[in-house]
């Protein structure tokens, strides 16, 4: 039994019945990395003098009766594109192996706020390119439930740190599917939250119309909390919406009863495994049992996000990445010639194969001459995408479909093969294209790895998500399997 | 037909600032190749009149009171440059 097998809400009663101390849990996670990290290799970096200090500090204000907020005292884990002030911040890149953060992105500054404490950086696809975290510079993640395979990616340490009971939440990022996938590979619950929801700033940019930064969580309950902490308007970041946050966690009611569920025949149809198949409409029929209804429909345009999605991120990359060019921060290859040798050396040698190729088809869709054919075209498909959504949820709640089309995959399977590696995203992508947000949840097995249920929702509906998500959860077990490490 | 030729190749990577070996080249214009040729899927789709998305939030320009904020120190922004001299970033020659 570990203390983090119990929810977020249980750990804070227990706080403040002086059952527990901040530092005991700060400790259950460093203990938990001693006996596991060598197998999982989740974290790039570890903060634990910070983190304990800082636990110290917290056990005294809980003794003097502060610290009342839900998350005070809750270690969690940070994926490594999030800048962190004082704490190595990699982007698990060679070009910025040493960079030392300046400033908190604003959801540091939240979750300083809210009192957690920051046990670690964790591993990730370079840049956030890849969907199994084998593109990062330093180390592989390995799937807790099934060390020969990955754990997904991008966010594969942050998705797999929280399986293996090292951390009882973490931050990820998601532009194409890096918190829901991940989050499906290792049986946890992971949120893409409506592009808007979540200040961006302090998120090291790679597709800025559809980078969002979401919680990933054992439970949809403590993704609520999580979400609540982090949600709002930023003024730093002129993409974050207006629009006011709500109670996640009021809108668990576990009532469903009425709800309209869109299920897309795209999304059950071909390239998708018969186990997950099976386990989405086993979930339906949960759904059905506790009151819902649902009806197939088309999202004719989705399978066009793939191809849209290359195009738009990796022109957007192409830019965003241009600041790495070894003069104010990161990596600086040595004995250039000139200024333009220099940033030829610096970017060459400092960026992974994923980020070149991205970069190379980014600058060639952007390029002169080929700007109409491909950037534009794929933005005008990207209209068709959003369309789609936007007359289903005229007449339905929720949209709920697979997370992938399949199990997790061998480390090494699809690494040379980048195309079969991209459909990895087929069912993850449009969301992001249409900037709504969605939810993984674990919803079965598949020869003993986790799969997931992905439920999508309108623009800043976050709280129909996490309430259907909720019921589901009640209504099953799933959550509850742990990998045995 | 080849969609990319290794000299476009070699055009788009000095544009993008980067360097590749005549190996890595080979391998980068197949790959780019097969990577286009898929996206040419769509081509299929008549997107005449359909207006492009670049962002789905409708917002337009997002304005602020203009009040000066303090920066941030120098030796603070200079902590990460790779090589910096009296307060100043330092750069190879510009000029020939």
């Amino acid at each position: 039994m570990s203390l983090f097998d119990h929810k977020i809400k249980d750990l804070h009663e227990l706080l403040h019945k002086k059952e527990i101390t901040v530092s005991d849990l700060v400790d259950e996670s460093y203990k938990r990395i001693q006996e596991v990290e060598s197998k999982v290799q989740a974290f790039l970096t570890l903060d634990e003098e910070n983190a304990r200090k800082t636990a110290k500090q917290m056990d005294e204000e809980l003794a003097k009766g502060s610290g009342k907020g839900i998350l005070f005292g809750m270690p969690i884990g940070i994926k490594d594109n999030i800048v962190t002030k004082g704490l190595r911040t990699t982007c698990a890149s060679k070009i910025l192996e040493n960079f030392d953060p300046i400033y908190d992105a604003t959801v540091m500054e939240n979750l300083h706020n809210a009192g957690t404490i920051t046990i670690g950086k964790l591993n990730m696809d370079e840049f956030a390119m890849g969907s199994s975290t084998e593109n990062s510079y330093f180390q592989k993640t390995y799937n807790p439930w099934n060390l020969e395979t990955v754990p997904g990616g991008s966010s594969g340490g942050s998705a797999a740190a929280v399986a293996a009971g090292e951390v009882p939440f973490s931050l990820g990022s998601d532009t194409g599917g890096s918190i829901r996938q991940p989050a499906a590979f290792c049986g946890v619950v992971g949120l893409k939250p409506t592009y808007g929801r979540v200040s961006r700033y302090g998120l090291v940019a790679f597709a800025s119309s559809l980078d969002q930064i979401g919680p990933i969580t054992r439970t949809v309950e403590d993704n609520a909390y999580l979400l609540q902490a982090i949600s709002g308007l930023d003024p730093h970041d002129s993409t974050s919406a207006n629009v006011p946050v709500p109670n996640y966690v009021e809108s668990l009611t576990g009532d469903i009863k009425g709800l309209r569920i869109a299920v897309p025949k795209e999304y059950l149809g071909e390239g998708i495994s018969e186990p997950v198949r099976q386990s989405v409409l086993n979930a339906l029929k949960v759904l059905e049992g506790l009151g819902a209804t649902w009806e197939e429909v088309s999202l004719p345009h989705s399978k066009y996000g793939v191809a849209t999605y290359y195009l738009l991120a990796s022109s957007e990359a192409s830019s965003n990445l241009a600041r790495f060019d070894g003069i104010r921060y990161g990596y600086r290859a040595s004995g250039a010639e000139n200024l333009i040798d220099l940033y030829k050396k610096t970017r060459s040698e400092g960026f992974g194969e994923e980020v070149k190729r991205r970069i190379m088809l980014g600058t060639f869709a952007l390029s002169s001459g080929y700007y109409d054919a491909y950037y534009k075209k794929a933005q005008q498909t990207r209209t068709l995408i959003k369309n789609d959504f936007d007359k289903i949820f005229e007449n339905y709640d929720v949209v709920i479909g697979p997370t992938t089309p399949a199990r997790a995959f061998k480390i090494g399977e699809l690494i040379d093969d980048p195309l079969t590696m991209y459909a990895n995203d087929i069912l993850t992508i449009p969301v992001n294209l249409a900037g709504l947000p969605g939810i993984s949840i674990p919803c079965g097995f598949d020869e003993g790895l986790p799969l997931g249920l992905q439920i999508i929702g309108k623009h800043f509906d976050e709280a129909t998500i996490y309430r259907v998500a909720d019921a589901f959860e009640k209504a099953t077990d799933y959550h509850k399997q742990k990998p045995q490490l | 037909m080849s969609r990319i030729s290794k000299e476009q190749v070699k055009h788009v990577a000095h544009l993008a600032r980067l360097e590749f070996s005549e190996e890595s080249l080979e391998k980068f214009t197949s790959q780019l190749d097969a990577i286009i040729s898929y996206a040419e899927q769509l081509n299929e789709l008549d997107t005449t009149n359909v207006p492009p998305t670049s962002h789905v939030l409708d917002m337009k320009n997002v304005m602020r009171e203009d009040i000066a904020e303090p920066g941030l120190p120098r030796e603070e922004v200079l902590k990460n440059a790779p090589d910096h001299i009296n307060g100043q970033v330092r750069v190879p020659s510009v000029l020939e």
